[in-house]
């Protein structure tokens, strides 16, 4: 299959440009202060943005039942775990221990 | 110092090995080889983009169409990328070229939070936790296109399919410092959610990005006139 090498090595091409050159580029020059500032707000706003759907709509539209859209309802302790422990480890242990909890129940 | 870098993986590999399984599975369905699917996850390394492709292939998409879909999906590699790379400075080019190679949503988090609470590890330290989520997601792969269609996978019942949303969770919590914070990841989980409701499933990230970090750049302005650090 040659099409499917092709394909791969274009895909490759086109996740790796976007993830380099500004790691390349914007390391070798001091930025202006505004632009500092801007990227600083990137990790949390790109953080905030990617879960949101995950933990409102996972699939599609917004849903809060239990049954369907368990994320919503175990990102709540996860959260506070997360506020208290402040560990990583901790965190995605309490969430994957509630989740499959949760499922074991309403399953 | 490697070794650090791998336990500090864990998190990130337990969430990419179940996906990286359920990739294998589902590119073996859509009549890719264990080659192809294996070779995809080494070269590429890019989760949603790889689910995605796997579902155009299956749909007998054109190979420009499919590169057209992943770069849109990757273009928040962009931000990620630019907003690792004042930390970077001290690498050689190579070292940054090899780091920016793996750069995914998970590994990113983990870094962003890391060089600000700490500062910057050295290189090996940086690689081995990169190359531990690489093997993890490479490794999940072969095993699910290995398995193929002829096993049910049923990750959600150990709450596998949870570990990279609870870690996003931690990592988000731990870089909201000041208030401001708190209102751009607010803002931009509204406009995230937004967007993708509008059905801009590639671009949602971005936009929700460059609009919540612009606010907070402009909020600064009006409150300081100059964009110092004020809570």
């Amino acid at each position: 299959m040659p099409e499917i090498a092709v394909l791969i090595f274009l895909m490759a091409l086109v996740t790796f440009i976007p993830r380099m050159l500004p790691a390349i580029f914007l390391s070798r020059r001091s930025l202006p202060a505004p632009l500092t500032l801007w990227l600083s707000y990137v990790p949390v706003a790109v953080l905030a943005a990617l879960l949101a759907p995950a933990l409102f709509a996972p699939s599609g539209g917004i849903d809060f039942t239990l049954q369907t859209n368990p994320n919503f309802w175990v990102a709540i302790p996860v959260f506070i775990t997360a506020y208290f422990s402040r560990n990583l480890f901790i965190t995605v242990l309490t969430g994957m221990i509630l989740m499959a909890l949760l499922r074991t129940m309403i399953f | 110092m490697a070794l650090v870098g791998v336990i500090r993986a864990v998190p990130i590999m337990l969430g990419y090995l179940p996906i990286g399984m359920a990739f294998g599975v589902l590119a073996s369905t859509a009549g890719l080889t264990l080659y192809s699917a294996a070779a995809m996850s080494v070269f590429v390394f890019a989760g949603s983009a790889q689910l995605i492709s796997v579902g155009l292939i299956a749909s007998g998409a054109t190979v420009a169409a499919i590169t057209g879909t992943v770069f849109l999906v990757n273009l928040r590699h962009l931000l990620m990328s630019a907003s690792l790379a004042p930390y970077l400075k001290k690498f050689k080019i190579w070292q940054q070229v090899l780091f920016s190679f793996e750069l995914t949503d998970e590994s990113f988090a983990v870094h962003s939070a890391y060089f600000r609470q700490h500062g910057v590890p050295p290189f090996s330290e940086l690689f081995a936790l990169n190359f531990a989520a690489q093997l993890a997601w490479v490794c999940g792969t072969i095993a699910g296109a290995w398995i193929g269609g002829r096993l049910t996978l049923q990750i959600e019942s150990y709450g596998l399919d949870f570990a990279l949303p609870a870690m996003f969770i931690a990592l988000l919590v731990m870089q909201i410092e000041l208030k401001k914070h708190l209102v751009i990841a607010l803002l931009a989980a509204a406009l995230g959610l937004f967007f993708y409701l509008l059905g801009m499933n590639q671009l949602y990230i971005v936009m929700a990005t460059i609009i919540a970090a612009t606010c907070g750049v402009v909020y600064d302005k009006r409150r300081s006139g100059g964009g110092s650090e004020n809570a």
